[in-house]
């Protein structure tokens, strides 16, 4: 097992920010609002965008590896989809006492059910297992929440166990519902909270542009790591099917000679 | 061409020659086999689009059991999930092999629907083909078989879920239905013990039934002769030659046409293959891609597209054992088909015009069926199952009298063929 400091001073950053802010957080006014059509956002990952995904990894060992593990990918893999130069590979992303050759796993202990009430999980096939949508709202989604014991929320997965690591970039941000009433049985009235938009309450180090790019990058990262053999299998595919075009053709000339015969 | 000289003579002739060939043939009758039931098997003219998918549902198979080994190979019950994606990323082309295998599931199922609808089309089931029909079916209830103990092996959270529902099914039946299913699952729940088990019966026991089936449907096909679109039996007009008039050689005629089939074929398996495996999670579903979890169920738990038809017509029946007798009344219907049909022609060309409709009927409920059994259970959606399947039931149970009471067009005595 490796130790990585930084990540984990990242994450502990943020989780207190998140906390220490959620009292603060329902009575700053000012601030940009966004966020209402979150359903409809888009990931638009593309994994033959080698920069977003080299970006992506970069992201992806810096806050998400010290709690989720990518167990079924070795890092001599993803230098060599990636097209990091080994010796970049070794001096900026493999952690200390690791080989190229090993798998990317975190460096969690047990513990974390202890803190979290739950083991993070292993993140190889999520994109493949939610989509990259559902990964980039997800993201995109957490807003403070004064009543949850990590001090935030998310729209995408309510309740969920994940504090907020991102906030130290992202900012800190407050969820405004509306009230809405509806008829209920029996001639009564139900009021029922509907998610109006989000409302910025305190910046990050990065701007919504920059974070959105972050967020893409990971999130194209992870699509990536669900099936890193895609880029290799349309490019085999492509001339798969171009033989069997010809195959056919000459199957096709061949059928329609024999058959002349046939009256 | 092989027409010229007697089939007999031609192996005769060979076996009385020296050499290693007529040494091999006076052991095996290799040469006899190949005069017998390929250049010297008449098979109709006038085979249509609908012919294809017979030679390519044994294309299929073979392309199975071919991917099937090299998998095992790689693929251990033990850390199933895992090794999995050790195939999947790390094994030479495994990415390939696997993913051929878990297309050509799906490809398996088309092509044996589209081959067992050209029976119905046709009437290929009638009198004297009975009993190749019934073969037919024990073929594909044992793919079904395969083809559900197969994805289980993956061992995602939706095969796990899968294997409970189907193992339970067999937990419905009266009396010894609690004890049947703890057997088949060799313990208390679906666990590694039921996972090996799957895979022996996937690898070995199966496959071995599939093959000798598919033997015996061909032994039955070559006995009684290949029907055809006009649903006439071409042996009724011999020539001069004792040969089928309407009948051309199966090699080289046929060979070459599939060929061509076959080629078609590849080429939409490659699309799907190398660019959507999953086919929007018709072919692989999102759910198994996280490993199994006895403790969280998926939201909807449906079975692969091939099965939800009759998965459909299990959930729109309130009483679960007695949906699982409409589903296996649902499978009894089809074997019965050649004793439910009781017009004087076979093809749907010659029908009148309630087969015609009946037959829209079934397929409009066959694939209406399949979409409701893949959607959430819904009051809408229930309805909507429960009248698709009365038109599924309808189709066979009323076929005794419509076929005898619709008006028949006059069948021609010999095939209607137009040359290229």
């Amino acid at each position: 097992m490796r130790t990585n400091r930084h990540g984990w001073a990242r994450v502990l950053l943020g989780a207190a920010l998140a906390m220490g802010l959620a009292g603060l957080g329902q009575a700053a006014d000012s601030g940009a609002t966004y966020g209402a059509h979150w359903k409809s956002w888009q990931a638009h990952a593309n994994v033959s965008d080698l920069a977003s995904l080299q970006r992506g990894a970069r992201d992806f060992v810096g806050y998400c590896l010290s709690c989720h593990s990518l167990r079924y990918e070795r890092w001599s893999r993803l230098g060599k989809d990636l097209k990091i130069p080994p010796a970049m590979l070794e001096k900026y992303l493999i952690p200390p006492g690791e080989a190229p050759q090993d798998y990317m796993l975190s460096p969690m202990t047990a513990d974390a059910e202890k803190w979290f009430g739950k083991q993070p999980p292993d993140l190889s096939l999520i994109a493949r297992y939610r989509g990259t949508n559902y990964l980039y709202r997800y993201l995109r989604t957490f807003y403070v929440d004064s009543g949850r014991a990590t001090g935030v929320n998310n729209l995408v997965y309510p309740s969920v166990a994940m504090p907020d690591v991102l906030s130290s970039l992202e900012g800190l941000k407050i969820a405004v519902y509306r009230t809405v009433e509806e008829p209920g049985p029996h001639g009564t009235t139900l009021k029922r909270q509907v998610f109006e938009h989000f409302k910025q309450i305190a910046p990050g180090s990065m701007t919504p542009q920059q974070f959105d790019r972050f967020v893409h990058d990971t999130v194209n990262f992870l699509d990536y790591v669900g099936d890193p053999q895609r880029v290799e299998r349309h490019r085999v595919g492509v001339w798969v099917i171009l033989f069997l075009i010809v195959f056919t053709w000459l199957a096709w000339l061949l059928y329609r000679e024999y058959w002349k015969d046939v009256r | 061409m092989s027409a010229d000289t007697p089939d007999s003579t031609r192996a005769d002739a060979a076996a009385a020659k020296g050499g290693l060939w007529a040494w091999i043939n006076r052991r095996l009758p290799v040469e006899s086999f190949i005069s017998q039931e390929l250049t010297g098997y008449f098979a109709p003219k006038n085979f249509n689009f609908w012919y294809f998918f017979g030679s390519l549902a044994m294309l299929v198979l073979v392309m199975q059991i071919v991917t099937g080994i090299f998998l095992t190979m790689f693929y251990q019950p033990g850390d199933a999930f895992g090794s999995v994606q050790f195939i999947m990323r790390e094994v030479q082309w495994g990415w390939l092999v696997r993913y051929m295998h878990s297309t050509g599931a799906s490809f398996f199922f088309i092509v044996v629907y589209l081959h067992m609808f050209r029976g119905m089309l046709y009437g290929s089931y009638r009198q004297p083909r009975e009993l190749l029909w019934l073969i037919g079916m024990l073929v594909y209830v044992a793919l079904m078989a395969e083809a559900f103990m197969g994805y289980v092996l993956p061992w995602g959270n939706m095969s796990f879920w899968g294997a409970q529902v189907i193992i339970n099914l067999f937990g419905t039946i009266p009396g010894i239905g609690p004890g049947l299913t703890q057997w088949i699952r060799g313990d208390y729940g679906i666990s590694r013990f039921t996972l090996n088990r799957l895979f022996a019966l996937h690898v070995a026991a199966v496959p071995i039934v599939l093959l000798l089936l598919v033997v015996l449907h061909l032994v039955a096909l070559h006995q009684v002769g290949s029907n055809n679109p006009d649903g006439i039996e071409i042996r009724d007009h011999l020539g001069q030659d004792g040969k089928p008039l309407d009948g051309i050689p199966f090699h080289p005629y046929y060979t070459v046409k599939d060929i061509f089939g076959v080629g078609v074929f590849f080429i939409l398996f490659a699309a799907v293959v190398f660019f959507v495996p999953t086919f929007h999670g018709l072919f692989l579903e999102p759910a198994n891609f996280t490993p199994h979890n006895p403790l969280s169920t998926p939201a909807d738990i449906h079975p692969v597209w091939y099965f939800t038809p009759y998965y459909a017509i299990l959930r729109a029946v309130p009483s679960k054992g007695f949906g699982a007798l409409f589903l296996l009344l649902a499978m009894v219907s089809l074997f019965l088909l050649p004793w439910l049909d009781r017009s004087p022609v076979k093809s749907i060309r010659y029908k009148g015009w309630m087969s015609r409709l009946a037959l829209a009927v079934f397929v409009v409920s066959f694939v209406g069926l399949g979409y409701l059994g893949m959607q959430p259970v819904e009051p809408l959606y229930v309805i909507l199952a429960r009248v698709f399947a009365i038109g599924y039931f309808a189709f066979f149970w009323l076929m005794p009298f419509y076929t005898r009471w619709e008006r028949v067009k006059p069948v021609p005595e010999r095939v209607v063929y137009h040359a290229h």
